[in-house]
């Protein structure tokens, strides 16, 4: 039965063992109404196995999904309301766009066959839709993917990269699809590793690493969090170094390029740049750099002797908990 | 059950327009029509002689079927019948869209079913359309005549194209068993082809251990054997012996593989 307090996806200590391969390794998550809600993670991280779990395709080693309080591994039934794709949608290729969504409407059955012209009018492919799916190309079938689902009047969304080999207009077109479909009240569960895809739809993200959950929360929260890296050049560098040093609540310094970073408190600014006019190195520049979801990204998935470093002492960084540990990331 | 319909009337349909639907089906339909060339030729240019059964054709059209059904066993049928149960789960999983179907709100159960019901209705079809186009180019060749039983004794036309019939409904008795191991071949390989091929080996060594010297006491319960139970139906009187075991022998083969591929579709991680 349907839980109607229950969060459109509630994962916990999700495992997913392949012989001594954990590739899911204790996730959990919460995806609210309203949520477009990034799943980020470097190629192999478990993203895709992780999405496997929460349509039901494959049984957890352990752990739990909830789908609006339903067990979709129990039975399919879990899965009403709920619609996506995982890699690329499949459609069978001797058959149109139009039959293929039949099919499909007829095993949805709940009035699914009469949403499909309108489905076909929101994805464009209307004028196409006696076309069979074997002369499509990647983004058309992309976007019937998302066809596929909106018959389903789904209230969640689980896509899986929808973007992935698009070309730039068509990952402009997928981006803005999204946005509409999440305007439209449609709660969206986005597995990607276009972090700029992410950051510009998703209020809130899950980074994933090697398994595990390395961060949950709003993008915004994130990136409050890792604290804030200033740019400062000032007449003398080698005594504003000095000074820095000396200062409460400023990180490390480090040279980059022809100025000084460090990562400080904004409380601690303002008394460091009157300290330093004091010491007489006047001050050309002292700006705040806001660290970006690529940043946050990467200082969590990548191990730390590959990340850029983003220096500063205990407290005075804050960054995210827990930071990745020191293994070998996946490719990007 | 009215999921299992929906999947089976889009099975039938997703059927139509795939190539391999036609190549069986013209099988069907090509080597009784060979074999009805082959006795014309013979009638041209041979007087007498020739492979045993060529009597039996020479007096009556009725016999093509009958023929074409003791030679199919050899391969033509089990290959038909696997034609399609072979690969009507490899394919989709193969091509991606066992999973586009499985997120929809069908229970897995409802998939299996469906697709293993079209399954045998492909190899019935196959089966009842061979045999009617060997009556029919039997007949035109060589009438449509009373037809001499195994015992020798005459039976007439009309009788005889009732014993056609109900010999091919004999007949699908071992083809079911044979579309439920395609069936669980075509589940556990996840590869259309080796299912296919897989089933077709199944089949021909179980014709060779039935003619292995010292293996001859299995040939009861081979699936090859039961291919023959409806020359029973041509005794007289008719012998439902081995109509009989070709049932619970069949049926054996079929509860086993099918229960296996059941089990292993609906609980299996889709992950292709």
């Amino acid at each position: 039965m349907s839980d109607p307090g229950a969060p459109p996806i509630e994962v916990r200590g999700l495992v997913k063992r392949y012989g001594s391969l954990e590739a899911v390794a204790g996730v959990d998550l919460t995806v609210q109404a309203g949520d477009v809600y990034g799943y980020l993670g470097p190629n192999g991280a478990g993203k895709t196995t992780s999405l496997r779990m929460m349509l039901g395709l494959i049984a957890p080693t352990a752990g739990s999904v909830r789908l609006f309080g339903r067990d979709p591994v129990a039975s399919v039934h879990a899965l009403k309301g709920v619609a996506g794709f995982v890699e690329a949608p499949m459609f069978y290729p001797y058959m149109s766009a139009e039959e293929n969504l039949r099919l499909l409407a007829a095993y949805d059955g709940d009035g699914a066959a009469g949403r499909i012209a309108e489905a076909l009018d929101t994805v464009e492919l209307a004028d196409r839709r006696r076309d069979k799916v074997g002369g499509y190309s990647h983004g058309m079938r992309q976007r019937l993917g998302i066809a596929a689902a909106l018959i389903r009047a789904p209230r969640l969304m689980l896509l899986d990269e929808p973007a992935t080999g698009l070309d730039p207009a068509g990952m402009r077109d997928m981006r803005r699809l999204v946005r509409r479909l999440a305007d439209s009240g449609i709660t969206v569960l986005l597995s990607s590793h276009l972090l700029y895809e992410v950051e510009e739809l998703c209020n809130r993200v899950a980074i994933i690493r090697r398994g595990r959950i390395v961060h949950e929360g709003e993008i915004a929260a994130l990136k409050r969090s890792a604290g804030t890296v200033y740019r400062l050049r000032t007449s003398d560098d080698a005594l504003a170094r000095v000074v820095c040093g000396e200062q409460p609540g400023i990180g490390t310094v480090r040279v980059v390029g022809g100025h000084l970073e460090f990562a400080a408190d904004e409380l601690a600014v303002a008394p460091l740049s009157a300290a330093l006019v004091q010491a007489g190195a006047l001050i050309h520049e002292l700006t705040p750099q806001t660290a970006t979801l690529e940043d946050l990204f990467f200082s969590l998935t990548e191990p730390e002797d590959e990340a850029e470093p983003v220096a500063g002492p205990p407290g005075a960084h804050g960054g995210p908990e827990p930071l990745a540990e020191p293994e070998p990331a996946g490719e990007l | 059950m009215r999921g299992v319909a929906i999947v089976y009337r889009w099975e039938l349909a997703k059927l139509r327009h795939l190539k391999r639907t036609y190549l069986g089906l013209g099988m069907a339909v090509l080597v009784p029509v060979l074999f009805v060339i082959a006795v014309h030729i013979r009638h041209q240019h041979e007087h007498g002689g020739g492979p045993p059964f060529t009597d039996y054709v020479d007096r009556s059209g009725l016999a093509i079927p009958l023929i074409v059904l003791l030679f199919g066993a050899i391969w033509l049928f089990p290959l038909i019948a696997a034609l399609v149960a072979g690969d009507i789960v490899a394919a989709e999983d193969h091509d991606g869209t066992l999973k586009t179907v499985l997120t929809r709100s069908l229970e897995r159960w409802q998939l299996f079913l469906g697709k293993g019901l079209v399954a045998f209705t492909y190899a019935c079809v196959a089966t009842l359309l061979c045999g009617t186009v060997g009556v029919i180019a039997g007949s035109l060749q060589s009438g449509f005549h009373p037809l001499q039983s195994l015992s020798g004794t005459i039976v007439s036309a009309p009788r005889a194209l009732m014993l056609v019939y109900v010999s091919m409904l004999v007949y699908l008795i071992p083809i079911a068993a044979i579309v439920c191991i395609g069936l669980l071949l075509s589940t556990i390989t996840r590869n259309s082809a080796a299912a296919v091929v897989g089933t077709l080996m199944l089949s021909i060594i179980s014709q060779l251990i039935g003619i292995l010297p010292g293996l001859g006491s299995t040939q009861p319960y081979l699936i090859s054997t039961q291919f023959n139970a409806w020359q029973g139906l041509l005794r007289t009187p008719i012998d439902t012996d081995p109509i009989v075991r070709a049932v619970w022998v069949s049926a054996i083969y079929a509860v086993i593989s099918l229960g296996a591929a059941f089990i292993v579709f609906v609980r299996r991680d889709v992950a292709g």
